[in-house]
Order: structure tokens, then C-alpha cells, then sequence
């Protein structure tokens, strides 16, 4: 499999109110992350909130202009470009299907905005005869498309999101948290939909989520993010069932699992304290805070973010030992 | 007086919205006894939120109990004045919210907030309420409670000030809290700090508890009863145990075939529940759940199916079961 996006010590500060006059200060959401996504692969990122993964998916496809690194997509370094033609090709779905409509605008008018922008109808028909079939590809349908945004229920606006991302038939999606804000029953349907579309289009993802098990359902690979930085990525079994980042241990063994037996017998890492500010972070490892087997090296040094088995990167100095 | 801390009998309380009536709560009966733990489960606006408020006595406007009895302690609350409410509200029953970030008054200080409820309830002065609060704090798992109690809540993190929920919640040692979505707001390492924390105390100080959640998950690691709820109605009730491994309704059935589970070794597909949320303002006759229902029958679209009893403590409101327990008599009868 070729790779579709590649991702190089990509960085992201965004200025924060200074303590000084002159002194500026900076909120490291990213700081110097690196992965890359192969063509019809789904990359999962998890991690807490303002953990930056929301921020890494936004300046991936430059709705955030990076401060520092490079972005590759399809061979091309698309991190200075005029970024039109490329919005054909990547495309987002945001979280919160509540917001990311314009209550205004008609499902039809939203769905077409980007047929318009990037003229795919030569004609008034032909941008119908488009809509309607998107919205049909979602599971909704015609008399759909004349209705607005507050006649939906989550579900079905965030399958209206999805048929907007749909529209310029794009090959790479950027999904930010897209079921979080959906009920419980609601979540399958969308996540099964995803899936279907992926093998139907060819698409690649980018899944943004807090939570691990849609996260590992859906992905192929799974990062996992910690105050700005990717501590840990491998293959979603390798992750979830061998992890060796202290942080991914106890994330995962922090989920409740629906399962009343199991989660008595389970064994929980209950973390200590809370996740540092970011605007502070700790010297050397950030998560050494909160770390039980933090010794002096963490404090000083960096741990370096390598492959330690095939396929499986981590950054941290004792998880090797 | 009864043997049950909590018994909700046959409540069905609506909403009278200018877009006309919503039926949020349907015949709904709950028993509790001192010490249990219950799980109400539920997507959003089945009603599970309405039903612990209304055991507090708060049914926000335009909302009205139509009839049934909510007996909490002795207490009759559904006829109880809000002055008599008062008394018992935040000493024998407590609540946290969901949203730690707007539960707490931004004005006052932590101390304040803690010591306020001790020096309503108590005869306490302010000084033994001041090293209660400490206690409290303390018992919450905060460090330097001295110096936190003269922090105001933006000083706090998110898992901190669910912390000094808790803390208030349980200044009076109540009888029974109720955890309204206490760790959907929080980070799951946070969220894993906090069900801990509520699970210790309730060995320590033996309280009842209901926690209202959506998170399945959740309620299987901190509850032995589950109410499953849908569209203002309990759809299925019984031990947690007979929930995960025998559930009887199509709902709930449904439900845990759609969540994707982590210790899974290999890929399934998820199965989802097909169609939408109920319109609750436009409720379909009959069976709240049978246009989502795989195996809806004539009668379910017509008549509210009646709770079957599976056993002693499970119960579920399908037809099928009816129709099942039917099958099983009439067998019994040519033999």
C-alpha cells in the first residue's frame, strides 16, 4: 500500500495571554508530531481533552496553518500550497452535528455549497440529481434536502456532515470525534456507515475520538496523544492488548467495559492527579507527572519516539527494560 | 412504613410545552432498598434524569406529576411543600450533576459551598462546620484541602470540582445520591479517579445510590440493578448480571450489540438499532420501541405491552415475552 499522507514533526503553538509584556508564551497544542497514513488505511487518534488531537486533525488538512514541519499528501508537500484543489481531495467531519450546520441554509444548500465552489454540476439538474443521490448514500433522502438543519434529530445531521464531506468526492476524511455527541444506539449506525463508505469509495481516515473502544473498532492503527505529543502508535490489536506506554496502559485499562464480570476481574491503573497545563508542560517526558515509574532520566531528557517491534512506536525511556 | 428506602409507584409526569403534551414519564415504578445500587440506563430524553429529579421533588416547569407516589425515606415528596422539600434535600438525598463546571457558584469559594449545606442542615457553628468541610475534602481525595477551601472554582480542574461535588453532595451523610452523568464530562483516567472514588464511599458510608448514565460501561462496573428506560417507560429491570447476559427486551438487546467492545479480538460488525430516537411530543400507539423493533408484531403497534416477570428480580415490557409465556400455558394445557 502506498502512502497517501505523511506527516513530518509537524508543530502547533498557538499564542497564549503573555504573564510579562515582553515576554511571549506559547500553548504547544502539537509539538513535533510525526505519522503517515497509507491509501484506505483508517488512523485512529486518541487521547484526553487538550491532548491536541483535535488541533493535529485540523492543521493536517491546513485548517490550521502549522507552525512548524511539513505535511505530504499524495507525494506532494502541501504544507505552503494553495490549498483549493486539495479540498476535493481532503475533507473533515466535525464533532458536534448540532454546530457545524448553518441553521440557515437548507440540507440541499448545505450538502451543494462545495458543488458550487468547485463547479462538479454543470447544471441546475444535474447539482439536484448530485444532492440527492449524496443524501441517499447516507441514508436519507429527497424530500430531505428542501428541509433545515433544527427539523433533524443528531443522527441524521451528523449523516447530512457526512454527505457534505461527500460531496466533491473526496479521498481522504478527516472524522473529528463524529459520534461522541450521539446517543448510545445511534453510534453503531454511523460508525457502520463510515466503514461501508470506506470500502465502497476507497477512502482513507483520519478518526479523531476520546474513546478507545470506537476508536479500535474502526481503525487500523491507533495513536495515542499526551499533552501535545504522540506517545505511543501500533496496530489496533497490538495497541489495546500490548501496549507499552505506561499512559496507554492506563488509559485502556481505565475504560469500563460492558461486561459485569469482566470489569470485576479486570485490573485498573488508576492514574494520579490530573493532566499538567499545557501552556506548562514538564520538563523531559511530559507524562513523568503522573507516572509511577518515572526516574531521574525522564525529568532531563526527552524520550525519543522509535519503533521498538515492527510497526510499533513509543516514546518513553523505561518501557523497553 | 416500607421496607424500601425508595418506592416510586405508577409515576407518569408530562411536560406541558406551547408545542403541546410530552409524556415524560410513563407508569414508571421503581423500589430501592438502604444500600443498593441502581443503574438507570437510557438514550437521551427516555427519562431517566426526570425520574431521579423526581424524587427530589424537582419538576421543573412545565412539568407536572399527573399521578402516582414518589415515597422516598417515609417521605410522601409528591405532596410535600417546598419548605418541607427543603429539609430533606441535600441532607437525607443528595445529587451531583453531570457538569461540574456549572454546578459549582463561581462566586463563592469552595469552603463557603461545602460549609453552606452543613450550617443549613446541622446545628454545627461555623467553625465545626469549617473542619467538616476539611474533612470532606479530604475524604473526596483533595490534597491540601486547608488551602482549597479558600479556592473559588476556577482554580479547580474538571476532576477536582466533580471531587467537590461529591463532597457537598455528601456533607450530610444522605441516605441516597443521585449521580446524574457524574463522569460524561471528564476524561476517562479522570472518569476511572471518580467511579473509584464513589465506590469506596459507598462501602464507607453505606449509602444508596442512582446512577443515571448512558454509558454501559459505567454501570456495569458500579451497579448491581439496571432500569433500561425508553421513551419515558422502564423497558426492562434486574440485576446487572441478568441485563448483560440475559436480556429479555429487543431495546436492550440492541443496545449491547451496538457498542463496540475494546476487549473484542477480533473485528465484528456492529449491529446498530435501525431508524430514530422517539419524537416524544408525537409518541407512536403501542409499543414506544416497535418502530425500531426487528420483530414487531400487530399488537405492538396498537397496545402498551404489560411487564412479564422473567424472574424474581427481572421483569421487561415486550409482547413477545407475553406472547412466549402464552405459547409455554397453552402447551401445558393440551398435554
Amino acid at each position: 500500500m502506498t502512502t497517501l499522507l505523511e506527516v513530518k514533526n509537524l508543530k502547533k503553538y498557538f499564542p497564549a495571554a503573555s504573564n510579562t509584556l515582553f515576554n511571549k508564551r506559547f500553548l504547544k497544542a502539537v509539538d513535533d508530531v510525526s505519522f503517515s497514513i497509507k491509501k484506505g488505511e483508517t488512523l485512529g487518534l486518541v487521547g484526553e481533552s487538550g491532548c491536541g488531537k483535535t488541533t493535529t486533525g485540523k492543521t493536517v488538512i491546513r485548517l490550521y496553518e502549522p507552525t512548524a514541519g511539513q505535511i505530504i499528501y499524495d507525494g506532494k508537500d502541501i504544507t505552503k500550497v494553495n490549498m483549493l484543489p486539495y479540498r476535493r481531495k481532503m475533507q473533515i467531519v466535525f464533532q458536534d452535528p448540532y454546530a457545524s450546520l448553518d441553521p440557515r441554509m437548507t440540507v440541499g444548500d448545505i450538502v451543494g455549497e462545495a458543488i458550487d465552489i468547485h463547479n462538479l454540476a454543470p447544471s441546475n439538474a444535474e447539482r439536484k440529481e448530485k444532492i440527492i443521490t449524496l443524501l441517499e448514500h447516507v441514508g436519507l433522502n429527497s424530500e430531505h434536502a428542501n428541509r433545515f438543519p433544527h427539523e433533524f434529530s443528531g443522527g441524521q445531521r451528523q449523516r447530512i456532515g457526512i454527505a457534505r464531506a461527500l460531496a466533491v468526492d473526496p479521498e481522504f476524511i478527516v472524522c473529528d470525534e463524529p459520534v461522541s455527541a450521539l446517543d448510545v444506539s445511534i453510534q453503531a449506525q454511523i460508525i457502520n456507515m463510515f466503514e461501508e463508505l470506506q470500502e465502497e469509495m476507497g477512502l482513507t481516515y483520519l478518526f479523531i475520538a476520546h474513546d478507545l473502544s470506537v476508536v479500535k473498532h474502526i481503525s487500523n492503527r491507533i495513536g495515542v496523544m499526551y499533552l501535545g505529543k504522540l506517545v505511543e502508535l501500533a496496530d489496533s490489536y497490538e495497541l489495546t492488548f500490548h501496549s507499552l506506554h505506561p499512559y496507554t496502559k492506563s488509559l485502556v485499562s481505565a475504560i469500563p467495559v460492558p461486561d459485569p464480570k469482566e470489569s470485576r476481574e479486570r485490573q485498573r491503573i488508576v492514574l494520579e492527579g490530573d493532566v499538567p497545563s499545557p501552556l506548562d508542560p514538564p520538563s523531559g517526558c511530559r507524562f513523568r507527572t503522573r507516572c509511577r515509574y518515572a526516574t531521574k532520566i525522564c525529568a532531563e531528557e526527552e524520550p525519543e519516539f522509535k519503533e521498538v517491534r515492527s510497526g510499533h512506536f513509543v516514546a518513553c525511556h523505561h518501557c523497553c527494560e | 412504613m416500607s421496607e424500601y428506602l425508595v418506592d416510586i409507584q405508577n409515576l407518569r409526569l408530562s411536560f406541558f410545552t406551547p408545542a403541546g403534551e410530552v409524556k415524560a414519564l410513563n407508569d414508571v415504578s421503581i423500589q430501592m432498598k438502604q444500600g443498593d445500587v441502581l443503574g438507570i440506563v437510557g438514550e437521551s430524553g427516555s427519562g431517566k434524569s426526570v425520574t431521579a429529579y423526581s424524587l427530589m421533588g424537582l419538576v421543573p416547569e412545565p412539568g407536572r406529576i399527573l399521578s402516582g407516589s414518589i415515597i422516598f425515606n417515609g417521605h410522601r415528596i409528591h405532596e410535600m411543600s417546598e419548605k418541607e422539600l427543603r429539609q430533606i434535600r441535600g441532607n437525607e438525598i443528595s445529587i451531583i450533576f453531570q457538569d461540574p463546571m456549572t454546578s459549582l457558584n463561581p462566586v463563592f469559594t469552595i469552603g463557603n459551598q461545602i460549609e453552606e449545606v452543613i450550617l443549613l442542615h446541622t446545628d454545627k457553628n461555623r467553625k465545626e462546620a469549617r473542619e467538616r468541610a476539611e474533612e470532606l475534602l479530604s475524604l473526596v481525595g483533595i490534597n491540601e484541602p486547608k488551602k482549597r477551601l479558600r479556592q473559588y472554582p476556577h482554580e479547580l480542574s474538571g476532576g477536582m470540582r466533580q471531587r467537590v461535588m461529591i463532597a457537598i453532595a455528601l456533607a450530610c451523610e444522605p441516605k441516597l445520591l443521585i449521580a446524574d452523568e457524574p463522569t460524561t464530562a471528564l476524561d476517562v483516567t479522570i472518569q476511572a479517579q471518580i467511579l473509584e472514588l464513589m465506590n469506596e464511599l459507598k462501602e464507607k458510608i453505606g449509602m444508596s445510590i442512582i446512577m443515571i448514565t448512558h454509558d454501559l460501561g459505567v454501570v456495569a462496573s458500579m451497579c448491581e440493578k439496571i432500569a433500561v428506560m425508553y421513551a419515558g417507560k422502564i423497558v426492562e429491570y434486574g440485576t446487572a448480571e441478568e441485563i448483560f447476559y440475559n436480556p429479555q427486551h429487543e431495546y436492550t438487546k440492541g443496545l449491547l450489540l451496538s457498542i463496540p467492545k475494546l476487549t473484542a479480538t477480533e473485528h465484528e460488525k456492529l449491529i446498530p438499532i435501525e431508524g430514530t430516537p422517539v419524537d416524544m411530543l408525537m409518541p407512536p400507539q403501542g409499543c414506544p420501541f416497535a418502530p425500531r423493533c426487528q420483530n414487531t408484531m400487530k399488537i405492538c403497534l396498537k397496545e402498551m405491552p404489560p411487564y412479564t416477570d422473567i424472574n424474581e428480580d427481572h421483569y421487561s415490557a415486550c409482547w413477545l415475552l407475553q406472547k412466549q409465556a402464552y405459547m409455554t400455558m397453552k402447551d401445558g394445557v393440551a398435554r
